[in-house]
């Protein structure tokens, strides 16, 4: 009973953490529209500033705080409205999303570069040196009782803006009309500020109040807030009570699985996974209300003519081909992954390009790709590999029957929660059987990698394996072009442009996002398959959910429609970082930075890089399509000032 | 048997009903009228028939088959097509591939590039065909849809303000497409603000004010009923 009670407070603690650090992500979801990925980040920055002034200052304890929360978190939260959020306001679920990922390992990247990660550091609980509060057989530490405090502080407050003070009325407002609220006189600009600066408060104080209980590492810290995700899906992104009810839920069934879970070599990873498990539970179970946030700018989907394939696939392989001539065995190593990698990033372009689902899971489904070579084509067999590639294309199909329920953000949740639990605990789970069969995944070490068996000559030398990578990645790039210019490609970019004009014309939604998850899961298998073919063996860390952000996020960047974006992503993730562990090895962790400055820059240029640089080969193409005369119903006239207000009564009628 | 028959169909929201009880029938080779102020259902009324909103209560039949359990696609197979007053175009692909997708979904799918070129010549579009439909104005992207809603060959086409925008030319061009499907055996029902084009295509005509059926005749009965003078004038 004892033993209850005492689970019970740690679990209440923890909750009041997630509450805080929740309810900071409906603020900012409610006010502006945008989830907020790296909410979790700017918590983490909090805590190591506060370190910093505190413990490597050694400020006193009151003023660090006040610098922190009254100085530098709201200084953050302004510089993420103005500089991130504010230019891709009008773009699609994928650009705001890609912001706030870049954000998210933006910071990362950030902390690991100024604070060491090799040195360890550690914050100290709140009056650590008082005796706990004792009520009946239960003792409470004055950092639970105050993290307690401070939550009941922060529902109270949250409430008192929002219901009784004009500005906590314009931020609610906001969100469902912004131009409207402009109308009406007050100033959509100056809500979403105050959101953001809230919102960044928030996180910093839950920051702050979690830290002395783990590491103070960039890495996890951030991710810390996947349980607070789940208390915002249980207030549907909407709602602070519901947010509130979730966060007790999670932190209390977190606290009792620590308790009580029993001891096994299969299921010390399930309480780690245990937040991101029940991020997917919360995901399916409530009802969403339909994301119908109307993208105004859509960026397009060039068509890839037949010529222009033909030669971008001779120019990936030609590339492959000086590449493993002219470079020496240790840069073959490192510059090698460009084209497997390239494949993987390829495969977002049909889902997230085409069909506009947003996975976060690709490099897990690489993974999978190459546990399955690494079990299967041990001798370099060659049918192993259709293997490598249906094995992840099952599950991409799995993963698919979920995201029918799911759009936008809360599709985006889903599969980064679904990576997070592969990470966690299927990834690191020890041999099993299941219906008869053996199945080993990464056998909590490293899997040997052989190389394939072409033409009864295994290709085992990083030479010949980035021939071979170049050759997958025409291939697939080929396909990819295929499918734009045939009837999946149309029907997925129709799908994605209205899902329901897509049904009324009698599409299969269904079927469509099935097909293209398995797909986009296969070609990502295929692409881990031959990564780590060049990486010789493989571990779990290296298909992990942070560690395929900068991949998404770089795809993004040479923009999710065109097909060259794959072979972009590989050179972009890969030889920055190379140049600079070669020229200045301390930049090294500065360049890690460069994917989420560089998203950052998406607002101004939202198709992305390939098709800009596509456009400057070929030349101007044609005329846009505004100053063309209306050519309507067989009639052929002049723009007339009656079009445009024509169209601009449609629009608000609309 | 009407080609379309929506019965007793009511749709709430919270404490408002969208519709309330609302009854229509729609014969093939017959154009039927949809007409009421702004707010009265109109829109609500399409969506329940296509499927994209389950009614709280009420059947949905399409040639004699109860529909009101199928989705949307399930549906287009029964012979129903729509258009949206909001544009709901695919808007990255080109005018003809707009089309495309829909012909390859339907009937025509092994003639889908020719059936796709017949429509566009008939809606005058071919010259346009390979533009993006986002860089049309609104006016051409109404006949887009309703390019795209011929292209599964519907037997019933539900048009939501497909005129919208054109000028009195253009209008009556339009009547004449209406009156040459329903002369080819479609059912059409149109929703339509211009009263005029309405009266002038419509063999019956459906008024519906504040969720409920408030008048129902030809164009020459409707035209001289009070509550329908009263519902858009505010007064007999």
């Amino acid at each position: 009973m004892d033993q209850l009670v005492a689970y019970g407070i740690v679990g209440l603690a923890t909750a009041a953490i997630y509450a805080i650090v929740g309810s900071g992500l409906v603020l900012t979801y409610a006010t502006t529209g945008v989830f907020n990925f790296a909410h979790g980040a700017a918590g983490m920055l909090a805590a190591f500033a506060y370190w910093q002034l505190s413990v490597g200052w050694g400020w006193p304890v009151p003023l660090a705080l006040a610098v922190v929360l009254l100085v530098l978190a709201p200084g953050f939260g302004l510089l993420v409205e103005r500089v991130v959020l504010r230019p891709v306001q009008e773009l699609g679920d994928a650009e705001r999303l890609v912001m706030t990922v870049a954000l998210l390992s933006g910071s990362i990247a950030v902390a690991r570069w100024v604070w060491d990660p090799n040195q360890p550091r550690s914050l100290a609980p709140f009056f650590a040196a008082r005796a706990p509060i004792r009520i009946g057989s239960a003792a409470i530490t004055w950092h639970q009782a105050i993290t307690m405090a401070v939550a009941v502080v922060v529902a109270a407050a949250l409430w008192f803006l929002l219901n009784r003070t004009r500005a906590g009325v314009q931020m609610r407002a906001t969100v469902d009309d912004r131009a409207l609220v402009g109308l009406t006189g007050a100033d959509p600009v100056r809500a979403s500020r105050l959101a953001w600066v809230l919102s960044t408060q928030l996180a910093a104080v839950g920051g702050i109040l979690v830290a002395p209980a783990v590491a103070l590492d960039a890495g996890q810290l951030s991710l810390l807030v996947v349980s607070a995700y789940t208390a915002a899906v249980f207030g549907r992104l909407r709602s602070l009570p519901l947010t509130f009810a979730g966060a007790v839920v999670v932190g209390c069934l977190e606290s009792y699985l620590t308790g009580y879970l029993p001891q096994n070599p299969y299921l010390p990873g399930l309480r780690l996974a245990a937040p991101a498990l029940l991020l997917l539970l919360a995901l399916l179970l409530f009802p969403h209300r339909r994301l119908r946030h109307r993208v105004r700018r859509l960026v397009p989907v060039p068509v890839p003519t037949v010529r222009g394939t033909a030669a971008f696939a001779a120019a990936t392989i030609a590339l492959g081909v000086v590449l493993a001539t002219v470079l020496g065995e240790p840069h073959l190593i490192s510059y090698g992954p460009i084209f497997s990698l390239g494949i993987i990033a390829l495969s977002f372009v049909p889902l997230t390009g085409y069909a506009g689902q947003i996975s976060l899971c690709q490099l897990s489904m690489a993974g999978i790709g190459a546990i399955v070579w690494g079990h299967l084509g041990t001798g370099g067999q060659l049918w192993a590999l259709p293997a490598a590639i249906a094995v992840p294309a099952l599950v991409g199909a799995l993963i698919a029957l979920p995201a029918l329920r799911l759009s936008g953000i809360y599709l985006a949740l889903g599969t980064a929660a679904f990576a997070v639990v592969l990470d966690r605990w299927i990834f690191t789970l020890p041999s099993f059987h299941l219906f008869g069969l053996h199945i080993a995944l990464f056998d909590q070490s490293s899997v040997e990698m052989a190389g394939p068996r072409v033409l009864g000559h295994v290709v085992d030398d990083p030479a010949g394996l980035l021939v071979f990578a170049a050759v997958c990645l025409a291939v697939v790039s080929v396909g990819v072009a295929a499918l734009r210019r045939g009837r999946f490609g149309r029907r997925l970019i129709a799908l994605r442009d209205s899902e329901a004009a897509y049904a009324t014309i009698g599409g299969n939604l269904l079927r469509a996002k099935t097909a293209v998850f398995a797909l986009a899961a296969g070609i990502a298998g295929l692409g881990g398959a031959v990564y780590g073919m060049q990486l010789q063996s493989v571990t779990a860390d290296q298909f992990g959910f942070v560690a395929g952000l900068p991949l998404f996020l770089i795809a993004v960047i040479g923009g999710l429609g065109a097909v060259g974006t794959g072979l972009f992503t590989g050179i972009a993730f890969l030889v920055p970082v190379n140049l600079a562990g070669a020229l200045a090895p301390r930049a090294q962790n500065l360049v890690a930075l460069l994917p989420g400055l560089a998203g950052i820059g998406l607002g101004r240029n939202p198709e992305g890089i390939v098709p800009s640089l596509r456009r400057g080969w070929s030349g101007p193409t044609g005329p846009a399509g505004t100053d063309v005369p209306v050519e309507w119903w067989g009639l052929r006239r002049e723009w007339r000032p009656q079009d445009g207000e024509v169209l601009d009564r449609a629009v608000a009628g609309g | 048997m009407p080609s379309l028959a929506v019965s007793e169909v009511t749709v709430a929201f919270g404490g408002t009903r969208a519709l309330d009880g609302v009854s229509l029938t729609a014969e093939a080779g017959r154009v039927t009228g949809l007409i009421g102020p702004n707010g009265a259902g109109k829109s609500t009324l399409f969506d329940v028939v296509s499927g994209l909103r389950r009614p709280s209560s009420g059947r949905v039949h399409l040639g004699g088959v109860d529909v009101t359990r199928m989705g949307p696609a399930r549906r287009s197979r029964h012979g129903l097509a729509r258009t949206f007053q909001r544009l709901e175009l695919f808007g990255r692909l080109s005018l003809r591939d707009n089309l495309l997708v829909a012909a390859e979904l339907g009937p025509y799918r092994r003639r889908a590039g020719a059936a796709v070129a017949e429509i566009l010549d008939r809606l005058a579009l071919a010259d346009i065909a390979d533009r993006p439909v986002d860089a049309l104005p609104t006016a051409v992207g109404r006949l887009v849809e309703v390019g795209r809603a011929l292209a599964i060959r519907p037997a019933i086409l539900l048009l939501d303000e497909p005129a919208a925008g054109q000028d009195g030319e253009e209008t009556a061009r339009f009547a004449v497409l209406l009156r040459s499907l329903a002369a080819e055996g479609t059912a059409v029902v149109l929703v339509e603000h211009d009263v005029s084009l309405v009266m002038d295509v419509c063999d019956l005509v459906y008024v519906l004010d504040l969720g409920k059926v408030i008048s129902v005749g030809p164009p020459a009965v409707i035209r001289r009923d009070h509550t329908v003078l009263a519902a858009y004038l505010g007064g007999p």
